[in-house]
């Protein structure tokens, strides 16, 4: 049990929960609470795969992965931001739904065999860095150095770009957004759909590079959820969005490797030694979303960091209020 | 020349919307979510034929493999029945705007405390149906109440998003009702416990096919009767008691509630328990009534998620979710035949998309109005 292995492995997975933690980060950041990344991701990993094997082509399958998915997130946009219903309901909808689908055009994707995957590299000069080299830089796949360069994109784009403060105006206080002349509701669809297209890309991540295949539900096995506990930790912020990501990650690598040797730090492994604890490792990642979420709620409180305060409610023109 | 004309005098048709002052009558609301379902069911058959299914043969098969005899309607109702009681654990919730997505997992720790008093055991297996059924459902019940304490606290006191803790909770739920039945009461190293005694078992209406013949082979078990009273109580709780009072002040306006000197923090923890509580009992219901062991696939087999559409389908009705219960334990009941076997599931989830999309019709007056003509 390498460390460096883990770690390296760690950053893998946790790119799965950046993409689509950070596509929540937008789509909240606009208002609009999104419940259904899990669904989304599901169609993507299952679009992922099933394009793949069918074109030959990886990239073809990423690609038809993140526009599926953003098609799909529009039917929730519709539903909260035209028909404005209720963003909790219409969410978990939209995972019910994304669930379903993937699983009926997904039926017999798990006996498909082997596609080709993503292309993995080594990064020349960087890679030779002591420590962080191995970790972040040696034979990972091109979607995780992707994520490396979408963590400052998305940050310097919400923070210091004209769009980005029109997205943050949109989610705080929509109707002074609406009388400076921004379109509430396109800019409201249009980061619905970024949300859909990195929750899609998070869940081609999965089937096409981190743990290649389709396994039905169990292929995300809550991850959606997860992030969307992350971008509560992370309040709504990019960095701290990647900082819990790949933590997050790397904890689901631990869990599956630490039952593996013999011997643990000179000792007797007691994982391996009594493999029913490991039903205790797998509740591990569940409930430090829990505590991670209790350690952001808090916070939150202390030094007064809220939702973008439109976060959860329809936008009418005209009406007082938010 | 006239063929242009005709296009602008259609263009010149638009629809308007007008929100709705007054109550629409009492049947709009029901013919709406009709419709809704209706229209899912043409989604959905529309996307079976696309994936090479024929809709019609399907939907005929859905009808016939649940309400076809009194056999296969007495298995529609087997299953409808831990459906009811989660769906009531969701009402209870949602009706305070509580989002319990858990109720999944409450069943599943449900259906652990009430196999604990047979298997660990705190009953001798020579102990009467009498005493084992009630203290079964109390530790169900007890059980489901604290996998709902621990998020509702967390929500009252720190105000922890309950959607988020609520789902993280059902995966934990699962991996420990799974270390149970490996480590501790394993039957020859099978996933599963041992059988319960008879005595541990719900009855079934076929024990009494020797007084009535017509309950010949029917499996339908006292799970529906604890449903339809749990349905019944609850009903009196939001719509006769000073809680329920409370509880629907909290939900509609919480601003209010606050000014009125109700103590939310407190209620969210009672309504999280009692919702627990219920989908407990459902848990309860299904391990003493139809798997009569413990077993995480039968158990944790998606009730608790059912549940939320159904409560949102009965709005919230107590005794409206009896029916819509009914409805959805012959989809699940039928879903089991039907290839591929996600079908069942992709229609629970159209239905729900259709649904919560009608409730606009409810809030806005869709209007055909023809414009002034451009000049």
């Amino acid at each position: 049990m390498d460390p460096i292995i883990i770690l390296q492995a760690g950053v893998a997975s946790g790119t799965v929960l950046l993409f689509a933690t950070l596509g929540e980060v937008f789509a909240e950041r606009s208002g609009v609470l999104n419940l259904g990344v899990e669904g989304m991701m599901l169609i993507g990993a299952m679009t992922a795969f099933s394009v793949t094997i069918a074109t030959g082509n990886p990239w073809i399958g990423v690609l038809a992965a993140m526009f599926f998915a953003g098609l799909i997130s529009q039917i929730h946009a519709f539903i909260v931001i035209t028909l404005q219903a209720d963003q909790v309901v219409s969410g978990l909808a939209l995972t019910f739904l994304g669930t379903g689908i993937s699983l009926v055009l997904g039926e017999g994707l798990s006996k498909a065999g082997t596609v080709s995957l993503m292309p993995s590299f080594s990064i020349p000069l960087l890679s030779q860095i002591p420590i962080l080299g191995p970790i972040f830089f040696t034979k990972q796949s091109v979607l995780v150095y992707f994520g490396y360069l979408l963590i400052p994109l998305a940050w310097y784009y919400i923070n210091r770009t004209r769009p980005g403060l029109h997205l943050r105006a949109v989610g705080e206080y929509p109707a002074a957004a609406d009388a400076l002349g921004i379109n509430v509701f396109r800019m409201r669809y249009f980061y619905v759909f970024v949300g859909g297209l990195l929750a899609g890309l998070g869940g081609a991540t999965i089937s096409l590079a981190v743990s290649p295949g389709w396994f039905s539900e169990l292929t995300t096995g809550g991850q959606g959820w997860i992030a969307i506990g992350l971008v509560i930790f992370a309040q709504w912020d990019p960095i701290r969005a990647a900082v819990g990501s790949y933590a997050f990650g790397a904890l689901r690598r631990l869990i599956l490797d630490i039952q593996g040797p013999l011997t643990l730090f000179g000792v007797d492994n007691p994982f391996y030694y009594n493999p029913y604890w490991g039903f205790f490792l797998q509740m591990l990642p569940y409930a430090f979303t829990v505590i991670v979420l209790v350690i952001g709620s808090r916070e939150a409180i202390r030094k007064r960091i809220g939702a973008p305060a439109a976060l959860g409610n329809p936008y009418i023109r005209g009406e007082r209020g938010l | 020349m006239a063929e242009s004309t005709l296009t602008k005098r259609r263009l010149s048709w638009r629809i308007k919307l007008e929100p709705r002052l007054d109550e629409p009558s009492a049947w709009y609301p029901a013919a709406v979510s009709l419709g809704a379902i209706v229209v899912a069911l043409i989604l959905g058959g529309i996307i079976i034929s696309i994936v090479g299914g024929n809709p019609f043969l399907s939907y005929v098969h859905i009808a016939r493999a649940s309400f076809g005899d009194v056999g296969v309607l007495s298995d529609t109702i087997v299953k409808a029945t831990p459906i009811i009681l989660a769906a009531l654990a969701c009402s209870i919730a949602f009706r305070m705007k509580l989002w319990n997505i858990g109720a999944e997992g409450q069943f599943i720790m449900g259906a652990f405390g009430a196999s604990a008093i047979v298997l660990a055991p705190v009953l001798p297996p020579e102990a009467s149906r009498w005493l084992f059924i009630p203290v079964m459902a109390i530790a169900g019940m007890a059980a489901g109440a604290i996998w709902g304490f621990i998020p509702g606290y967390l929500k009252g006191k720190f105000n922890v998003n309950e959607i988020i803790s609520t789902l993280m909770l059902n995966y934990i739920a699962v991996a420990w009702v799974n270390f149970w039945i490996f480590a501790v009461w394993t039957e020859g190293g099978f996933q599963m416990s041992p059988k319960f005694p008879e005595t541990a078992w719900l009855p079934r209406l076929s024990e009494y096919a020797s007084t009535i013949p017509f309950f010949r082979g029917l499996t339908t078990h006292g799970g529906l009767l604890l449903g339809i009273i749990a349905a019944i109580a609850l009903w009196f709780i939001v719509y006769r008691s000073r809680w329920g009072y409370e509880i629907r002040l909290i939900g509609d306006n919480p601003n209010a509630a606050k000014y009125a000197g109700i103590n939310i923090t407190r209620n969210t923890i009672w309504v999280m328990m009692l919702s627990g509580a219920l989908a407990g009992l459902g848990g309860m219901s299904e391990v003493a009534g139809v798997v009569h062991r413990l077993q995480t696939a039968p158990v944790a087999a998606g009730y608790g998620f059912t549940g939320i559409i159904v409560a949102w389908l009965a709005k919230l009705n107590p005794l409206v979710i009896i029916l819509v219960s009914i409805l959805f334990g012959a989809l699940i009941l039928a879903g089991r035949e039907i290839q591929p076997s996600g079908i069942p599931k992709m229609i629970q989830g159209i239905i729900l998309v259709c649904l919560i999309a009608s409730d606009f019709l409810l809030r806005y007056r869709v209007r055909l109005v023809r414009a002034h003509a451009e000049a």
